[in-house]
């Protein structure tokens, strides 16, 4: 079977879970024999050479995929006012370089005219796409090509913006959900999101959970002082994310642990107020902010966290406590995530409770036998999760859909 | 000639709230009395009035052939006492008909014996007493929480005087042996113990309504056939089960009280079988061997052993540091405090944080307030240090009562 996608990152361009889930997904699709043409905006101009090595890296553990890129300085999760600024930053770095949209949504119409040409000169058999920036390519290369349309809903717009979500995004989400023959949610609680806010019927929903896959996992030497406890968020510094409650809960810690460090690593708009914030609290000295992280640095913060926290307010599902838990560390995971369905050892708070949230980072913090049963029971839980059973249920949507369309 | 020996056991545990480490100092008051109530209630309409009302009914409808025995831990009865005092008349009157026989145990339903001898002879005592009270027996036969057994305990539980024990019949202590008749453990004079029957016990307790067994379902007349086919290949079939198992584990919509109903008929129509209380199976039988139980033996899960409540190390440790306050709290002489650890010593705070099978999600799942054992764990700790925090400062209670006093 081959499969066109239209993404918006793919690692290592990958700025979040967005990326990482595509790549674990096409990997998984490719051990199901199933061909995937990968689309994704121009990477960045500025990118280092290195990382098309890894790009490279990815075909040589067999994924049969090929890249096209399309001239985009689309980045994942940015709004329209961070896109001008982006936009700035790109033209100033590349002086004489693309003419780009004047706009976020002027880009997405750009990469949706350029899909009807790959759907033409690409053969497939569905059309899958990820997130809102690629539906309207993905509903085109449907008008050209007639083969079925799977949206897959790893975020919706109410996730992102905590309950305030720009119409105009809301528009294309709604457009692209009721254009598609079939939409995959990653979880129950973002299917509830599509059917309650969307009005899509629940039969249309199937969910597909994401996966981690172990041997993916790169690991670094790290030398930790046993001493020093650390606290880490990791993720884009905005509401959705749920910063604030959990600087909320680290000064609530701190009132009974003073030594404990906390650790932001990430970057976004909220960045600037959860520091000034720090500074209100009294607790500026005891939380540090490491900016954006890739690579090897990510995994050298979830090594050197005693705890990882992940406090979001509305997350579809929520990679990153896979990730430190495949490196041992324990996690905290807000109930209001679609991972909280799938895994049992983590301990799980409403993410609006920060008393519990502070008693569970304490609990952990002090007691080692409490930190020791969630890491290895954890780890022994990850090898449940596996890509490739998440792309076998993909593959039974395309089969349904094809099914659907023939019958 | 065989007897069937029916012991049901009768427990509630204290449920804690879900307390935060932020009520260290500040909170005391560490149960969740209306879940605890609720729960019992709830029970009481299922299962213990219900249940009550159908043995007493079979015992005058037998003319005192069909005999059973009860082990309900002081926890429970306190707690009917409280909320559901009608439960507490009930098996009075069951008392009443001398065919009902009531066993010992530790008041709190405790893993005592394991870490503190004085705390087990104590909280045996206590629990001695209040069925003297309530039902007017003097216990002389011994089960310990979860059917826990070992050599050890067996040597030191004759030595309380007890003339018999019960226990898991287990296969590994077992080995081609039959449950069906008594045995003397290796390390008592005369002490003999009854062994559970788990196969003719679990199709009542755990398969009965299981429409994926083969047996299902469950015949009152096939049932009966297959305890007939231990006579004359033993003395006592052992069924030993919660008492919940009817009305609250199988639903009364299974028909589990209609078997129940039926059942004793159905075994007495064959002229050879009778029903014992564990007592009377002690006076009548001899043992057929020694049993060697090095290792402890329990009736949880597939491992019938202690991993249940300390099998990882969140279990171990939490059991070690509660223990631990023992001496101190008994010390510090304060009743509230002495009850309230007392209290903590129930088995079922260190169950909810097993973290066996608890991916797979299965029977202690069902049993857990808690949504995960660390949750159990944390709340578990957080209890505990306050309780330390009690035992450093002098005990403010009298003095807020002085001042409630010195206002009005």
């Amino acid at each position: 079977m081959d499969v066109l996608m239209f993404g918006w990152e793919f690692p290592p361009y990958a700025s979040g879970g967005l990326g990482t889930a595509c790549y674990g997904l096409t990997k998984g699709l490719s051990r199901n024999n199933v061909n995937v043409t990968f689309v994704v905006p121009r990477v960045p101009e500025n990118s280092s050479p290195s990382s098309h090595v890894k790009l490279i890296g990815a075909d040589s553990v067999k994924v049969p995929i090929k890249i096209l890129e399309v001239d985009s300085p689309i980045v994942p999760y940015i709004t329209s006012a961070q896109y001008s600024e982006r936009l700035a930053s790109i033209s100033s770095k590349s002086p004489g370089g693309k003419i780009y949209g004047k706009n976020l949504f002027a880009e997405v119409a750009r990469y949706a005219e350029q899909a009807k040409q790959i759907a033409r000169e690409t053969k497939f058999d569905v059309i899958h796409c990820h997130d809102w920036m690629t539906y309207r390519a993905g509903i085109n290369a449907k008008k050209i090509s007639h083969k079925p349309l799977v949206v897959h809903v790893h975020a919706t717009e109410f996730d992102r913006t905590g309950g305030h979500p720009d119409q105009r995004v809301y528009n294309i989400e709604r457009q692209g959900m009721h254009a598609a023959d079939c939409i995959i949610a990653v979880s129950n609680f973002t299917k509830g999101l599509i059917v309650e806010h969307y009005g899509i019927p629940p039969e249309k929903v199937r969910v597909v959970h994401n996966a981690i896959d172990l041997e993916d996992r790169q690991d670094v030497f790290v030398r930790k002082n046993s001493w020093e406890k650390i606290v880490l968020f990791l993720g884009r510094i905005t509401v959705q994310k749920g910063p604030d409650y959990f600087l909320y809960a680290a000064k609530r810690v701190l009132e009974q642990e003073p030594d404990v460090r906390f650790v932001f690593a990430g970057s976004g708009d909220m960045e600037s107020f959860i520091i000034e914030k720090a500074a209100e609290l009294g607790i500026a000295d005891r939380v540090l902010f490491t900016g954006f992280l890739q690579g090897e640095d990510i995994v050298r913060a979830y090594k050197m966290a005693d705890l990882f926290v992940m406090p979001s307010i509305s997350e579809p599902f929520g990679l990153t406590p896979l990730e430190a838990m495949s490196h041992g560390t324990p996690v905290i995971i807000s109930k209001q995530s679609g991972v909280s369905e799938v895994l049992k050892h983590a301990l799980k708070a409403d993410f609006w409770d920060i008393d519990r949230m502070a008693d569970m980072m304490l609990s952990v913090l002090r007691h080692d036998v409490l930190k020791k049963e969630l890491s290895g029971n954890g780890l022994a839980e990850l090898q449940k999760f596996s890509w490739s059973e998440a792309a076998q249920k993909c593959v039974s949507v395309y089969n349904e859909v094809l099914g659907a369309q023939h019958g | 000639m065989v007897s069937v020996c029916f012991y049901f056991q009768v427990h509630q545990p204290p449920r804690l709230r879900q307390y935060k480490v932020f009520d260290i100092g500040q909170n005391h008051d560490y149960f969740d009395h209306k879940k605890n109530e609720d729960i019992l209630k709830k029970i009481e309409a299922k299962c213990y009035l219900p249940a009550n009302r159908l043995m007493l009914d079979l015992i005058n409808m037998h003319s005192g052939k069909f005999k059973i025995s009860y082990s309900i831990t002081g926890l429970a009865l306190e707690q009917m006492e409280q909320h559901a005092p009608e439960v507490i008349k009930s098996f009075q009157q069951l008392a009443d008909t001398g065919c009902v026989e009531f066993l010992s145990e530790t008041y709190y339903h405790s893993l005592s014996f394991l870490f503190s001898k004085p705390e087990f002879i104590e909280q045996v005592r206590m629990h001695g007493k209040k069925i003297k009270e309530l039902f007017g027996q003097k216990p002389t036969v011994f089960r310990n929480t979860e059917l826990i057994f070992n050599n050890e305990m067996a040597k030191f539980v004759e030595c309380l005087g007890y003339r018999g024990m019960l226990a898991e019949g287990a296969d590994h202590i077992l080995g081609w042996r039959s449950p069906a008749f008594l045995y003397k453990p290796v390390s008592t004079k005369k002490m003999k113990v009854l062994l559970k029957n788990y196969k003719l016990s679990d199709d009542i307790a755990f398969r009965f309504s299981n429409p994926s067994w083969e047996e299902h379902p469950l015949t009152v007349p096939k049932y009966a056939r297959w305890i007939n086919a231990c006579n004359g290949n033993g003395h006592v079939v052992n069924l030993f089960m919660d008492y919940e198992t009817f009305g609250e584990h199988q639903w009364a919509t299974t028909g589990i009280f209609r078997f129940l109903k039926q059942l004793p008929g159905e075994i007495l129509k064959h002229p050879d079988n009778d029903f014992v209380t564990p007592s009377e199976a002690f006076e009548r039988y001899p043992h057929a061997g020694e049993i060697d139980v090095k290792n402890t033996v329990s009736w949880a899960d597939v491992e019938r052993d202690l991993s249940a409540w300390l099998g990882n190390s969140m279990q171990r440790f939490a059991a070690e540091q509660l223990y631990k306050l023992r001496e101190p709290v008994l010390e510090s002489g304060d009743k509230k405090l002495i009850e309230d650890w007392r209290k903590l010593t129930t088995s079922d705070h260190l169950y909810y944080m097993c973290t066996k099978w608890f991916a797979d999600g299965d029977v202690h799942k069902y049993f857990n307030p808690y949504d995960s054992p660390y949750d159990g764990f944390i709340a578990f700790m957080n209890i505990l240090n306050d309780m330390s925090a009690r035992l450093k400062t002098p005990n403010n209670d009298e003095n807020s009562e002085n001042h409630i006093h010195l206002r009005s």
